[in-house]
């Protein structure tokens, strides 16, 4: 009871708190310290009764005795906790707003390839999903273009376009930027005899000899893309650029020829999955996976490539109906026990917020807590390749952090505060103001 | 009970023809239907009652299907099957107001705006699986509905989840019927046309209005026919002609006369109080506000009308009328005095409807019993079925889902869901099964390689209509086909690449 009480006076205080901070994103404090929390790490052991201090956007000293700064603004966080804010891998944030209306979307640009087009060119900072999706304690996502969706008719691409590492928060996206070019987008092609023609609004369906002919198609272009690409690549080592005419697609392509940058590879089934793999090692490209609902299938193969998954919501239903119900439910335990390393993405935007939810559902069966808190963590960050800059509360990272009253994963858990890039940043959002504006409704009259 | 003679009878012959088309079905390894033993004790569990609180260390004693007592001590007669829910929790099974499952093919007759005639109890299809996938959920009643692509749809079906049984079983016993109507967005087809065709009447809301007034003034008319033919037939009048029957306005005769239940589609303010303008301009009531996404705008005239409202937990921004949708809807609608459910609309989202539920305590701070409620009580007051079922109390249906943990929270999972006193789902033994599932299809597969490798002009294989082409050899990872249905389907949760339908 006691705890009850003092948790309604944390929450008017931090109401208090907060009410002037609707417009924190333009707040000059710079130094904060969290005080009295159990703070999760996520590099450790949790920590009772931590400091947590932040100076200029990152975090400059966590543990039990550490010592509020002179002139920091304090947050007495005694029974809360605090944990890294959440990433959401793969997200159309700020590029799509309503579903429906194709003018207020931008994920997927039109033709099959599309390596040079860039998501932060078109996230949109004021979007309204920003603040809602932050409301649930998520603080960075990727933005990922090219992959479906409304605006795409049904088609889907193959290289749908560079994914952007962007933070929940700033007036402009060179303030969201955690990383522009995070990813490229591959839509690993499929062997579809059946598909929906948005033509003519009619279900087609063709034999599979000539399904698998447009398959073997698209990834035979996909191969002299790439082979187009390292020669590109060879020609600018050894040649200055006033020598040869630039290609934007070429040129984008080469950094992942280079192997500085991962494919984001789109892939479920089992074969094609494992096509994906052998065509990564076959000309040397880093992988990351994407949905892989059949992943545990490939586990083996996975780890020892050691090639990280992202995987869709776990609640999904399974694509078979002979599959068990809990298929996606139970894979995250399976891939767990055999070492693949994976995160939990959305895979959209208005559902973003239940990232937690679908994190918490992998653990109801069977994987263990740690691992699920890692894997909207952590683990989002190293498979990005910014487990040095975000992802655990250590010293010198970039300090995104929530301060919750309870297990982030969870459904009731409420977010208290939330630092991007070490501002303390708002959990109002269009939700909550339509909530107070009518909550507030007079009775009508009559 | 119908006002019409020979309604019945014509609907009973459609059934009829419904079931034989059913037998045509490819084969498919049916799940037998759970005996029901006479009397079953669960002890030991947290029983949520719902009605009456909470029971710790408590017992439910099941007799013929049904609750025959509750408490914290329980005598049971020796021949009882006792299930030990130690640790665990019971909730009355849940009731999904809104659902597609259990339909074979499409939803929507969308070629008309009034498409009262067609009956989805006509296609219900026993097997589909997300009856046993919803049922895995807890889930043991759904309120199947017809598309949103008319003003006006087809009639409904509550069913329960009776997983194994014929199409025959699934109609809730006595239910009463209800009927579809949708406004705004998807009647008036705003956000895609069909290649080739016209656009079809009405493409407004206006026009929508004007589409359930104007069948609504046939409806009167209608009844007003066979009411005055009724009256002189019965004061003795001989070789009278009678009205010719329309199969369109029947089911809005029985809307008229309280009958049949609106449930209907909407989410703007404006088309809620429309609908509401209508209803007493013509003397019928609304049953059902679904989605009711904006219903928080006009809590209060939705309360005073005594309307329903079955809502989404937190869906947003799918298309513009659900670009103010908030999750703290169904919080707001019950504090000023709305009967508030939480539906799926989706067999994915059914499965955790429990979760679903659990939201709006976070969203507007209602009570672990009210959060309940909206997948228990609730729905079952608006579907007019809170005498059987809907809470943990004697004399009520045995319809009862037992989780692990507390089923408002994320980390719950069902072990069993009992449908009239009968373990439809057991994750024990789904778990335990599925060796030999697996075991008997590889066994099926390789028949069937074997019978076509044997016979490779064999024109009919198991599974095959008579007369339709031989399939193609079943490639094992083949997709499905992303199919598109102009209906209320906006989560592209499952894949990116998915089409999120809704429209």
């Amino acid at each position: 009871m006691l705890r009850y009480k003092h948790s309604c006076l944390v929450c008017v205080a931090s109401l208090l708190f907060l009410l002037p901070s609707a417009f924190a994103q333009t707040q000059t404090a710079n130094t904060y310290a969290i005080t009295h929390a159990k703070i999760f790490t996520l590099a450790g052991s949790p920590i009772e009764d931590g400091t947590l201090v932040i100076r200029d956007g990152k975090i400059a000293a966590v543990g039990a005795g550490v010592e509020v700064p002179a002139g920091a603004q304090v947050i007495d966080a005694k029974g809360l906790q605090v944990y890294p804010g959440l990433f959401d891998p793969i997200t159309q944030m700020g590029l799509r707003e309503i579903g429906a209306v194709s003018a207020t979307v931008d994920s997927s640009e039109t033709g099959s390839f599309n390596p040079d087009v860039v998501a932060a060119t078109a996230v949109s900072p004021s979007s309204e999903h920003i603040p809602v999706t932050r409301a649930a304690g998520i603080t960075e996502v990727l933005a990922v273009p090219g992959s479906g969706g409304f605006d795409s008719g049904g088609s889907r691409g193959v290289l749908g376009g560079q994914a952007s590492a962007i933070h929940l928060g700033g007036w402009v996206i060179e303030e969201m930027l955690l990383k522009k070019s995070a990813a490229m987008v591959l839509n690993w092609p499929r062997i579809e005899t059946r598909s929906f023609d948005f033509e003519t609004f009619t279900r087609k369906e063709k034999p599979y000899t000539e399904a698998k002919q447009e398959y073997e198609k698209q990834v035979n272009e996909l191969t002299e893309w790439l082979e187009r690409a390292r020669h590109y690549s060879q020609v600018m080592e050894k040649s200055s650029a006033a020598k040869y005419d630039r290609d934007l697609k070429l040129e984008a392509l080469v950094p992942v020829i280079r192997g500085e940058l991962p494919l984001l590879i789109f892939a479920d089934r089992a074969r094609d999955i494992r096509n994906a793999v052998e065509f990564c090692d076959k000309h040397n490209l880093r992988m990351i996976l994407a949905g892989g609902d059949e992943a545990y299938k490939v586990k083996d193969l996975l780890r020892s490539k050691s090639i990280p998954v992202i995987l869709r919501p776990t609640l999904t239903l399974p694509e078979d109906e002979d599959d068990p119900y809990d298929r996606l439910l139970s894979q995250p335990a399976e891939l767990a026990a055999a070492d693949v390393k994976f995160a939990f993405g959305s895979f959209d935007n208005s559902f973003a917020r239940r990232l937690g939810q679908n994190a918490a559902n992998a653990v109801a069966y069977g994987l263990p807590y740690d691992e699920a808190l890692r894997a909207v963590t952590v683990n989002p960050a190293q498979i990005l390749g910014l487990g040095n800059q975000i992802g655990t509360l250590e010293t010198g990272k970039i300090a995104n952090i929530i301060v919750t009253n309870g297990d982030p994963l969870e459904i009731t858990t409420d977010v208290r505060y939330l630092f991007i890039r070490g501002q303390l940043t708002s959990t109002d959002n269009r939700h909550k103001s339509l909530y107070g504006k009518y909550l507030n409704r007079p009775k009508p009259v009559n | 009970m119908k006002i019409l003679s020979g309604f019945s009878g014509m609907t009973g012959s459609i059934r009829i023809l419904g079931l034989l088309s059913l037998l045509c079905l490819p084969f498919m390894v049916a799940a037998t239907p759970p005996d029901a033993p006479p009397i079953i004790l669960i002890q030991n569990a947290t029983i949520l009652t719902v009605s009456h609180g909470t029971i710790e260390h408590g017992s439910i004693l099941i007799k013929d299907g049904k609750i025959a007592e509750v408490g914290e001590s329980v005598k049971a007669p020796k021949d009882a099957q006792v299930i030990d829910a130690a640790g665990q929790f019971v909730m009355p099974g849940i009731i999904d107001c809104h659902s597609h499952i259990a339909v074979d093919g499409s939803v929507n007759e969308g070629s008309v705006s009034v498409s009262s005639m067609a009956n989805i109890a006509d296609v219900l299809d026993p097997d589909d699986i997300d009856i046993y996938r919803d049922l895995a959920g807890g889930v043991t009643v759904a309120n199947v509905l017809h598309g949103s692509a008319n003003s006006i749809g087809g009639q409904t079906q509550v069913i329960k989840l009776r997983w194994g049984q014929p199409a025959a079983k699934l109609p809730f016993e006595g239910a009463l019927p209800g009927i579809k109507f949708a406004l705004g967005e998807n009647p008036k087809r705003s956000n895609f046309s069909i290649p080739g065709q016209p656009r079809r009447y009405p493409t407004t809301r206006m026009g929508v209005e004007e589409t359930i007034r104007g069948a609504f003034t046939e409806a009167r008319d209608y009844k007003k026919a066979w009411d005055d033919y009724n009256k002189r037939f019965n004061a003795g009048e001989k070789s009278l002609i009678p009205p010719r029957r329309d199969l369109k306005l029947e089911p809005l005769v029985e809307v008229l006369e309280g009958k049949r239940y609106v449930h209907s589609h909407c989410y703007r303010e404006d088309e809620i109080l429309m609908l509401l303008r209508v209803a007493k301009e013509f003397g019928f009531k609304v049953r059902t506000f679904q989605h009711v996404l904006e219903g928080y705008k006009v809590a209060d005239e939705i309360a005073a009308a005594g309307v329903g409202a079955s809502t989404f937990s937190d869906w947003w921004a799918y298309k513009v009328e659900a670009y103010d949708a908030i999750p703290y809807n169904a919080a707001l609608m019950t504090r000023r005095g709305v009967v508030v459910s939480i539906n799926s609309d989706d067999a994915e989202e059914a499965t955790h409807l429990n979760q679903e539920a659990a939201k709006s305590m976070k969203f507007g701070g209602l009570s672990h019993d009210e959060a309940l409620k909206m997948v228990t009580l609730n729905p079952a007051l608006q579907l007019g079925i809170d005498r059987r079922v809907g809470t943990i109390d004697v004399g009520k249906d045995a319809d009862l889902a037992i989780y692990n943990h507390d089923p408002l929270s994320a980390y719950a999972v069902v072990q069993k869901t009992l449908i009239d006193g009968r373990v439809y789902f057991d994750r024990q033994r789904d778990i335990t099964d599925r060796q030999a599932r697996e075991k008997e299809k590889k066994a099926l597969l390789d028949k069937e390689k074997k019978s076509s490798e044997k016979k490779p002009d064999a024109t009919v294989t198991i599974g095959q209509k008579p007369g339709e082409k031989k399939p193609e050899a079943k490639k094992p990872d083949e997709k499905k086909p992303e199919e598109k249905k102009p209906e209320e389907k906006p989560k592209p949760p499952a894949a990116v690449g998915s089409i999120g339908g809704g429209l």
